[in-house]
């Protein structure tokens, strides 16, 4: 069943012409070692003034020099503290409960630090709603240590002292204060009780003083479909572990959408139990993580999917709904509808369309499903941009209304699509002043930069949910002279105290005990019982009778089902690696290839095949296996942009894609400034925009790592199955062993084995368990990785050369036909090489699936063999085998023949090409004094020269055994973790010992969904993976 | 015969200039001994040496005889106060001063806020003693314990051959000079004296082959010792090579003159008071100068041994603690913290290479090994080195040879049972343990 289906990672390789594929299935090295150039030439050797004998004194020379200048250790000196806090010991990790609120990304986290300084950040597994980290949160922590920060408060370009600051500030407040000019504070989302408080009291003191919110990438439409049926700003919750029916319109709420955060739960219904799991069906025009994971993936434009929307209303409703949507589409919508009926409460709709109308239709239909999946009572305070209000500032700013500006947290001069209006309205302004850590777009254009702290050395508390509280404190005493935007406010309403006593102050007034403060510091999070929930439960009930009528049902579905644009729509979205574009200056996040199309560095226009077709544009593969690509040109009412194009299978036809958040210029390192800002073609903060798209001239190079590190044509690396199938027949069927043969007789491939085996059942044995089912794809652990590992950042142009040092991979899949039985069927009808039928004809036919794959993601990492290929062919004994199943490597033994990389079946090992420390060619965080605080102390910086690859954590699962050992007990199951392990917030990754039979892991591998890559190659990986299981089950 | 005049004469000289020497040095040690000084007279009820124990036990913490510290200095404090008053007082001061005596009302305004301890357990026959002590303190040790006595003759004899031991040599260089020349001359005189007698000096030249030659003609020889000079060669060659980065004796001067053999030797201080992140951290760790300060609050002059041969005096280890207070940012006069601080920047001993890694509580709280057995004698270090080699061969070494400490440690319980049966051992080692896999140290 499983390895009939076809895998592909690249429409290139639907492409039977292709050499290029060819030659990288057969290439460990995609690059030839450049010998030709310099011994190839003759002449050029014949005509050097250097001969062979000068060569040689030269080579015994400097060798003999290396040699007596390493002879002479350096003086190393050490400074203890004067006097050493109580709670830092040397080389003993502390960790933090803290809270991340940048305005994006909220989300409750522990900061590990070390001697003082924050080097990672964990998921708090306390907190009961958004405890985990995404990748981007992950990365935070290298945004702390950002060279290019702000030092201290500056005005026009030079430094100023925080009291002339504020007295220019008050004074100008003072002045304006009976004045028919207003002061407006124009700040990101905070979603924080003392805040509120606090702008409250300001507004109080100087009168006449506006706050605006504002969201880079707006839910405005969202929130005001919420706001007329329930009464609050504010979005609503859903726990998609209580869904066994999902359908999504547009909406990727396994990535960004309305705040994100939802893959935990999601996940935990994706897992088949006792038969079940949740089947989830996703109308969508770009392909998004959330599209990627659905069992049914219906591509569609986006007039086309209001649409939808409006039928599947009419379908469950009974009541017909006009409206133009193609036949298959139609069923789809058909067959969802019949799904969530029969689900009933089980049943959930949401959607990511940017009107009112199909927001508030979402709700409607879950609140008529009744779905257990939806939470009103306590919603998502975490967006709470007003469009409306950011678009009148820019009008008063130019109509020269406003006094004094104020912003905090957000960057209008490239976020708004209109920055230069906005730029041109600062002018009118008599005093603005930037919180910002960055010389930033914005803060370079008012009369003040008041340089604000990173979050991990602030103060601050949200309520991310209503009842949901967390705080947030200070992981490191602040690295500049800097202020956060809440003690400059109490500063200017001329309050003695710090905002540290203001948080304190509000929470034990309103919501602890006084003597709870230390505990509530302590876990980092608090759920209030809010005695409004009680009264809540009844009020919906009046309420919603009550304001219902406030959003017209009919009218909203008549607006939706006329929905229709002429020529291209354009979505734009916001991408894993770099969101809103907050973080651009994270060389983290840059290389973080993105999930779908495994771009690195840079954004571009996904357009579907057939488009591409038509408007002449293309992707090819040279010959070293980077990807190359053609430039359009997209225009809405005016504005343009010109980017590279990527083919994008699954893409809807008649719609593009261009991700937010690139295209940053200011306050940026110049490899870091990459991409094209898609911020004004965000007209009236609409997501959808209907464009005209033209090829434009040029050639992009991408780093592209989706070619990279091939299995070199070896299948079976993917397996999956059906729900159907997964029910009804036998493992044996479903999840086979391979098998080989033996003395003539075909045996499992586990059976059979050229070495002696070690007796692995004393001590721990570790394990790493991943779940294809559970993984979404989210990368938080490729950041949790990196972070923990020191991996090195190696740049655009070395990830294009297939050098990219992440040790985590996540590979994505492209399948070729949305059912099992389609492609078996074309498989076993395929005969001769010619014709209708033949296979050159039937591959020929692969560029059809590519509208729409299945697609699979696939974590690989080192998996750490017991009979390690690499292992053996290690002239030197670098890698070897540890008794608790990890492969180690110990970096200063190896000479870097590369031998264990050409033997690595899985790809996993990486080359140091260059010293990627303190090398100004790799101007990156390991380049800068401060960039470098990051690094763990644990693990070693790899040096130029040396393999190097997934080491299970060794450095964690020592430690862990260490501190059992210190306490005299055995490891509790749990305790052993490794980065990627801790950071999966979707239970995708479950690591432990297999020894101790009471562990998760050790029930895990004994699942019947359990196999392991390339099974029949024999090398008996510690790794293993579960079958994917589908829910293909059509209603 | 000619010859042995000459060799007479020489020794002659020899003999002469020795004697000389030896009758100048016995004058230089003649110096040495003084007579002790006399006892102070005491009277005969008290006892000012039991005195003395009850005041390094109970009040040297705080206070001082001359100098100010945490409470005033108490030398003559018998005569400044009634008996009966100092009685009450130091049994119990806060209660006087709560009950309003002016003198203790007095005393706690120009010392507050130190709370002076009460002593209800000091009767007054102790506190006579005490007070007896504090009023005439005995004299100092070198001059008054009979034990110290010989060795602190021995001691100051030498405290002025510093400078005579360079008179010594300097001697001794004029001396061998003066000799050289003698020779000379008496040769040159001889040979003039035999010249004019018309005696010949014959000068025997036989006709034989030079060695060199016989040995380059010797092919064997030639071949036997070209291996051997290559073989040594190579020996000393790879000994030399394999002691590249290895800093076995690596003793470098520290900023501060810290002596381990006075803390960790003499005065028994237990190496994890100051090292106390060896139990539960990675590193050891270099005590933060407010660890130092937990003593040196009170001991501000080094009143110990010296080593006078080195010139570790008492004033050098004084003028050391002033560095620490320099550094600390202590105030002694004022008994304060200035808040001027200068980190110490102490020149790190032991150097690991960066790819391997290191765990001392491993070693130190799970294994329960003494510091020294990696950092040889340091009680007896007073300049702190390195004494093991800290090579890989060193530590798989000890891996092989160390059984792994089970007792009382449950983590171990399984694991060492079911290796035991594997290995057929009663006790593993380390190294059977687990201890040798590269991973185990580098990552």
């Amino acid at each position: 069943m499983a390895s009939n289906k076809k895998y592909w990672k690249s429409v290139e390789e639907l492409n039977p012409n292709s050499s290029i594929v060819e030659t990288l299935k057969q290439n460990e090295f995609v690059e030839e070692i450049p010998v030709d150039d310099f011994l190839g030439d003759k002449e050029t050797l014949e005509s050097s003034s250097t001969t062979r004998r000068d060569f040689l004194k030269y080579v015994g020379f400097s060798t003999a020099a290396a040699t007596l200048a390493a002879c002479e250790g350096p003086v190393v000196k050490s400074i203890p503290y004067v006097v050493q806090p109580e709670q830092i010991r040397p080389g003993v990790a502390d960790y933090y409960a803290t809270t991340i609120a940048d305005g994006y990304d909220f989300a409750s986290i522990l900061v590990k630090t070390r001697e003082g300084r924050p080097i990672k950040i964990e998921n708090n597994t306390d907190a009961k709603f958004k405890g985990g980290a995404n990748a981007r949160v992950q990365a935070s922590v290298l945004s702390l240590y950002d060279s290019l920060r702000v030092q201290g408060p500056k005005q026009g370009g030079e430094y100023v002292s925080w009291s002339a600051l504020d007295n220019a500030v008050k004074s100008k407040l003072n002045a304006l204060r009976g004045s028919s000019k207003k002061i407006v504070l124009l700040t990101q989302t905070f979603a924080s009780p003392s805040t509120s408080r606090l702008i409250a009291e300001f507004t109080e003191k100087y009168g006449n003083v506006e706050h605006v919110q504002y969201d880079a990438i707006s839910e405005n439409a969202a929130l005001e479909a919420f706001e007329v049926q329930y009464g609050t700003r504010a979005l609503a919750d859903y726990d998609f572990s209580k869904a066994e029916v999902i359908v999504s319109f547009g909406a990727d709420f396994l990535g960004d959408w309305q705040g994100g955060g939802y893959d935990g739960g999601y996940a935990k219904g994706r897992i088949p139990s006792h038969g079940k799991m949740s089947r989830h069906v996703q109308f969508e025009s770009n392909m998004s993580l959330s599209g990627a994971n659905a069992d049914k993936r219906v591509p569609l434009t986006p007039s086309q999917q209001k649409v939808a929307l409006a039928k599947l209303y009419g379908y469950l409703n009974g009541t017909s709904v006009s409206g133009d949507l193609p036949a298959n589409i139609d069923e789809a919508v058909k067959s969802a509808a019949n799904q969530l009926r029969k689900a009933g409460s089980k049943g959930v709709v949401i959607t990511g369309i940017q009107d009112v109308n199909a927001q508030g239709l979402a709700l409607t239909i879950n609140k008529n499903l009744g779905s257990d999946a939806f939470d009103t009572v306590s919603p998502r305070m975490i967006r709470q941009g007003d469009t409306k209000k950011v678009a009148q500032l820019v009008a008063d700013m130019k109509g020269g209304r406003v006094g004094a500006l104020i912003t905090s947290g957000v960057n209008p001069a490239y976020t708004l699509p209109n920055a230069s209006e906005f730029v041109e309205g600062l002018k009118n302004v008599e005093l603005s002043v930037a919180f910002s850590m960055k010389e930033d777009e914005t803060s370079t254009q008012t009369n003040y930069i008041a340089a604000a702290p990173h979050y991990l050395e602030a103060w601050g508390d949200t309520e991310m949910k209503k009842g949901y509280l967390s705080l947030m404190q200070p992981a490191i005493r602040p690295l500049f002279d800097t202020r956060q935007f809440q003690d400059a406010l109490l500063e200017w309403i001329d309050s003695d105290k710090t905002y540290y006593d203001y948080i304190k102050e509000t929470w034990t007034s309103s919501v602890i005990e006084a003597s709870g403060w230390n505990q509530v510091l302590h876990d980092g999070v608090f759920i209030a019982t809010l005695p409004e929930v009680e009264a809540d439960e009844v009020a919906p009930a009046e309420d919603s009778e009550e304001r219902a009528p406030a959003f017209a049902v009919a009218s909203a579905v008549r607006s939706l089902s006329n929905a229709s644009s002429q020529g291209m729509e354009l979505v734009l979205y916001p991408k894993i690696g770099l969101g809103d574009g907050q973080q651009a200056n994270n060389p983290w996040l840059q290389e973080f290839p993105d999930p779908i199309t495994r771009v690195s560095w840079d954004n571009y226009i996904v357009v579907s095949k057939a488009d591409a077709e038509t408007l002449g544009l293309k992707n090819w593969n040279v010959a070293n296996g980077g990807l190359n690509g053609s430039y359009a040109k997209v225009t809405v009412n005016g504005v343009s942009a010109t980017l590279p194009v990527i083919i994008q299978p699954g893409q809807a036809k008649g719609s593009v894609g261009i991700a937010f958040g690139y295209g940053k210029k200011a306050g940026m390192k110049s490899e870091m400034q990459t991409g094209v800002n898609a911020y004004p073609l965000y007209q009236d903060f609409n997501t959808t925009q209907s464009v005209t798209v033209e090829r434009a001239s040029g050639e992009h190079e991408f780093a592209c790592v989706q070619l990279h590190n091939t299995l070199m044509g070896r299948g079976d690396i993917i397996k999956e199955t059906t729900l159907e199938i997964f029910n009804t027949k036998d493992h044996h069927e479903w999840n086979p062993v391979p098998e080989v043969s033996l003395n003539h007789q075909e045996v499992p491939a586990t059976s059979v084995d050229l070495w002696d085996s070690f007796d692995r059942s004393i001590g721990h044995h570790f394990n790493l368990s991943i779940d294809l089912n559970a993984c979404t794809g989210c990368g938080a652990c490729v950041i949790a990785c990196h972070a923990e590992n020191n991996v090195p950042v190696v740049g655009k142009a070395e990830v294009r050369k297939s050098r990219d040092m992440h040790w985590l991979r996540i590979d994505r899949y492209y399948s070729s036909e949305a059912s099992f039985e389609l492609d078996d069927e074309k498989k076993e009808g395929l005969s001769g090489l010619f014709g209708d039928n033949g296979s050159l004809g039937g591959f020929g036919e692969m560029e059809s699936p590519s509208e729409n794959p299945q697609v699979a993601f696939q974590p690989v990492m080192c998996q750490h063999c017991n009979h390690a290929p690499c292992e053996t062919v290690c002239p030197v004994a670098a890698t070897s085998h540890g008794r608790q199943g990890q492969n180690q490597m110990a970096y200063n033994r190896c000479v870097g023949t590369r031998y264990c990389a050409n033997n690595c079946p899985y790809k996993v090992r990486r080359f140091n090409w260059f010293l990627y420390n303190n090398n100004d060619e790799f101007d990156y965080h390991m380049n800068d004094d401060l960039g470098k605080m990051v690094i763990n102390p644990d693990v070693n910086v790899r040096s130029r020269g040396v393999m190097e690859k997934c080491s299970m954590c060794i450095q964690k699962t020592q430690k862990t055994i260490l501190d059992a050992k210190r306490d005299g007990r055995p490891v509790k199951d749990g305790e052993f973790q490794t980065a990627c392990s801790a950071a999966c917030d979707s239970g995708a990754m479950i690591f432990g010992d297999v020894n101790d039979s009471h562990s998760k892991v050790a029930e895990l591998k004994e699942d019947k969904r359990m196999y392991h890559l390339l099974e029949h190659v024999g090398t008996k990986p510690n790794v293993f993976y579960h079958v994917k299981v589908r829910n293909t089950e059509e209603a | 015969m000619k010859k042995v005049i000459h060799r007479n004469s020489t020794s002659r000289i020899l003999g002469i200039s020795l004697a000389f020497l030896l009758a100048f040095s016995t004058t230089l040690f003649a110096q040495g001994t003084e007579a002790p000084a006399e006892g102070a007279t005491v009277e005969a009820t008290v006892d000012p040496v039991k005195g003395k124990a009850l005041f390094k036990t109970n009040c040297a913490v705080c206070h001082d005889l001359k100098k100010k510290r945490t409470g005033p200095p108490l030398g003559g404090v018998g005569a400044k106060y009634e008996r009966e008053w100092l009685y009450k007082w130091i049994n119990n001061s806060q209660k006087m001063i709560k009950e309003g005596d002016a003198q203790a009302v007095a005393l706690w305004n120009e010392w507050q806020p130190a709370v002076m301890n009460a002593f209800p357990q000091l009767t007054t026959e102790d506190i006579d003693n005490i007070l007896a002590y504090t009023d005439a303190p005995p004299p100092p040790p070198v001059d008054d314990t009979a034990g110290n006595g010989g060795s602190g003759n021995g001691g100051s004899g030498s405290g002025g051959s510093g400078i005579s031991s360079e008179i010594i040599l300097g001697a001794l260089v004029l001396v061998f000079g003066i000799l050289v020349v003698m020779l000379f001359l008496v040769n040159k005189t001889l040979k003039r004296i035999a010249a004019a007698n018309g005696v010949e000096i014959e000068e025997e030249k036989e006709k034989t082959i030079p060695i060199w030659k016989a040995f380059v003609q010797n092919q064997f020889l030639v071949l036997v010792t070209t291996v051997f000079l290559l073989l040594t060669g190579a020996y000393f060659a790879y000994g030399y090579l394999m002691q590249v980065g290895v800093d076995q004796g690596y003793t470098p001067i520290q900023p501060i003159h810290y002596s381990h053999k006075i803390h960790a030797g003499d005065n028994e201080i237990d190496c994890k008071y100051c090292h106390s992140s060896a139990r539960v951290s990675k590193t050891s760790g270099i005590p933060s100068l407010n660890v130092c300060m937990n003593c040196h609050k009170s001991i501000s002059d080094y009143n110990g041994e010296e080593d006078l041969a080195n010139g570790y005096t008492k004033e050098f280890y004084t003028k050391e603690i002033k560095k620490l207070y320099e550094a600390v940012g202590w105030d002694e006069e004022n008994q304060e913290y200035t808040g001027e601080t200068k980190p110490v920047k102490w020149v790190r001993v032991h150097n690991l290479p960066d790819f391997v890694y290191f765990n001392h509580s491993q070693h130190v709280t799970v294994a329960g090994i003494e510091c020294q057995t990696c950092h040889g004698p340091v009680e007896e270090m007073e300049i702190m080195g390195q004494h093991a080699p800290l090579t890989m061969g060193w530590c798989v070494n000890c891996h092989r040879e160390t059984n792994v400490k089970i007792e009382g440690n449950e983590y171990y319980e399984k694991i060492h049972e079911e290796l035991s049966k594997k290995y057929g051992v009663d006790k593993l080692t380390a190294a059977q343990m687990g201890g040798l896999e590269c991973g185990k140290c580098h990552y």
